[in-house]
């Protein structure tokens, strides 16, 4: 009667074990697939196409050029290798100014032709239209070739403007720089503090104090962290913008010190778990040898359980670097690459919570989103290997 | 079982008057609450809102998983097309409207500014106070973030379609920046009408090259003198327009408009 029911449970363990992989690695293919349609996407949005009149001697123009064109930055044909001739940036919503609603028909049938008219009679246009309302072989108007986004313009360009008409610009160095960033300032200062906590925790306190202190710092992973993000808003940037006297208090400094608390936690558990675990007689020996209280921690304690304390920093790093609502809030989200501690930045997983709400499903901007997505999955995924290796180590070492 | 058929009665009765509403953040609360009143007024009547964004409530409206869809910018002509593409035509009704007020620290001595100041500063030409008038002083723009329907607003009213600066800190909600301006004295930015207290101070926007300077309030806003002012509307198809017209009627009547204003909204 009993081994069936046994029989069941292992199966249905198996079987959970099983879908929690599947799901897994089925989350990750979904990533990469929604993603990878990015570098087959048009520079210019989905579905429009830029023409210019017939005699216009330019064929293609790149991304950030006509991102300049239009926000004004360029304004002669010239700077970009055409004639002398002053730009006209022309929307497709501009075709409503020039006529009016019923002279495009009843269905907009004459939408194209009329677009037509404008860009003929206009030498320095610069057109931006819906690819079905292109004016066909329409006498003076030159389309111009689509380029796709490049993998280079994507990995190394220096703008994230995702709203930009016609041409978003997706560079996402400054976003990978300020991740990275904040989380370095944030181990570089939760370390030193983690540590301190963890040696006092597992060799100098009491054991009544550390009944006391242990539950406390546990407490602080079960902040939520939009709670941590609150707090840093309102009492910790105008404090950092004060002592500093910097013009303004949303930096990347701001979000470490945050990041380096939420950090904490982890940091303090792995580190002491890993210094508790050292045999008794190691430490007995290192007494019996005539060694002090502190030598015997930082010539036998630390050196024993360096991997676990190893571990416990790679864990940290990787808490900080997911961490979206805290940087969100304090960070300031400005997506230029950090220089100082004090320059506001603007982190991968901020940008995605914040913009991915308003994309539009399986557009250009979405599927940049989600190749920042699997960028931040490679990132955390060699955290966590790291971390991995770094534990296993520990196992052949010993006695 | 007489009972039993009585409850699925009711249950199908609340399913015909249930409507949904879907998509501003800024019509969010104004929604909210006269769903709820209207819900007081009418027993049997359900009404879900919920947010996430113009756009998105628009492009529930075109996959048809929403009644209605609130929005704090007119739809796109590729919106409208795709709708029509499906056979609907789309009604637009606006229910009120709300102005932007650009603010800045209430220590910070320039108290008007024209667009084209405006333009400079958010895209990034303008960098310190001085250079409009102020003291030397860095300047530091805060904006919402993309998804907000106000961002989208801002960038085409006042920054006439082009691009705000890379280097803008962009917060996820309106009361994150008015915080963070009222702690930051070289902060500008632009909130709605209804967020303005006195942790920060209004601008008088001037849209004639300086010869006329307005300040925000639900009266400028109302007589047409004060420039930023942007519709809330709702969309909905004219397939469905007997299942949402009570309540877009609620809205729009004088106890409807009542709440448009207790909210903080310039009514119609």
């Amino acid at each position: 009667m009993r081994w069936w029911i046994e029989k069941i449970v292992e199966k249905i363990f198996a079987a959970s074990g099983m879908i929690t992989t599947v799901v897994i690695l089925l989350i990750v293919i979904f990533l990469f697939k929604e993603g990878f349609g990015l570098f087959n996407s048009p520079v210019v949005e989905k579905g429009y196409a830029l023409c210019v009149n017939a005699v216009n001697p330019v064929e293609h123009i790149g991304s950030t050029t006509i991102k300049k064109i239009y926000n004004s930055g360029i304004e002669n044909w010239s700077e970009i290798g055409g004639f002398n001739e002053k730009i006209v940036p022309f929307r497709f919503d501009d075709i409503f100014g020039h006529y009016k609603e019923e002279e495009f028909g009843e269905n907009y049938e004459k939408l194209p032709e009329k677009l037509g008219e404008v860009i003929a009679q206009t030498p320095g246009i610069l057109a931006f239209i819906p690819e079905e309302y292109l004016p066909k072989g329409v006498e003076g108007v030159k389309i111009l070739d689509g380029n796709t986004v490049r993998p280079e313009d994507f990995f190394l360009g220096q703008e994230w403007i995702p709203t930009s008409t016609p041409a978003p610009q997706f560079g996402v160095l400054p976003l990978i720089l300020g991740t990275l960033w904040v989380s370095l300032i944030a181990i570089l200062i939760a370390t030193p503090l983690g540590m301190g906590v963890a040696i006092y925790l597992s060799e100098l306190a009491q054991s009544r104090v550390r009944d006391i202190l242990k539950p406390t710092v546990e407490l602080l992973a079960g902040i939520p962290s939009v709670v941590y993000g609150f707090f840093g808003l309102v009492v910790l940037v105008p404090m950092v913008q004060k002592t500093f006297s910097l013009s303004v208090g949303e930096t990347a400094f701001t979000g470490s010190v945050i990041l380096a608390i939420m950090a904490l936690p982890t940091i303090i558990t792995v580190a002491e778990d890993a210094m508790r675990s050292t045999p008794r007689a190691m430490r007995e020996a290192s007494l019996a040898l005539g060694a002090t209280h502190w030598q015997t921690i930082y010539k036998v304690v630390i050196p024993y359980a360096i991997s676990g304390i190893s571990a416990a920093v790679v864990l940290g790093i990787g808490r900080a670097i997911g961490e979206t609502m805290v940087a969100l809030m304090v960070t300031g989200n400005a997506a230029i690459i950090p220089k100082t501690l004090f320059t506001p930045v603007r982190t991968i997983p901020a940008t995605i919570a914040a913009e991915l709400g308003e994309a539009p499903h399986g557009g250009v901007h979405y599927q940049a989103l989600f190749v920042l997505g699997c960028v931040l999955f490679l990132i955390t995924l060699v955290i966590s290997i790291s971390a991995e290796l770094i534990s296993k180590r520990q196992h052949n070492k010993g006695l | 079982m007489k009972k039993l058929l009585f409850t699925s009665i009711l249950v199908a009765a609340s399913i015909l008057t249930a409507q949904t509403i879907k998509g501003s953040d800024t019509v969010l609360p104004l929604s909210q609450q006269e769903a709820e009143t209207f819900m007081k007024v009418n027993k049997n009547a359900r009404v879900t809102v919920t947010g996430g964004g113009s756009g998105v409530g628009l492009s529930a409206l075109i996959e048809g998983t929403t009644d209605i869809a609130q929005s704090s910018r007119k739809i796109k002509f590729d919106e409208k097309k795709k709708l029509e593409e499906k056979g609907a035509k789309v009604k637009e009704i606006i229910i009120a409207f709300d102005a932007l007020a650009v603010v800045v620290n209430p220590k910070n001595k320039v108290s008007n500014l024209t667009r084209e100041q405006l333009e400079g500063i958010f895209t990034g030409k303008i960098t310190n106070w001085k250079e409009v008038g102020g003291e030397d002083l860095k300047i530091v723009a805060y904006s919402r973030e993309t998804s907000s329907g106000t961002y989208e607003f801002f960038k085409e009213e006042v920054l006439k379609k082009k691009d705000y600066m890379p280097g803008i800190m962009s917060m996820p909600a309106t009361g994150a920046i008015v915080q963070s301006i009222g702690q930051t004295p070289g902060a500008i930015g632009y909130i709605g009408l209804a967020y303005l207290d006195a942790k920060v101070k209004a601008i008088h926007v001037s849209y004639d090259n300086g010869k006329t300077f307005v300040e925000p309030s639900v009266k400028t806003a109302k007589d047409e003198t004060y420039p930023i002012v942007r519709p809330l509307i709702y969309y909905y198809v004219d397939k469905s327009e007997a299942t949402v017209k009570p309540f877009i009627d609620y809205v729009l009547s004088a106890a409807g408009q009542k709440i448009v204003s207790d909210i903080g909204f310039i009514t119609k």
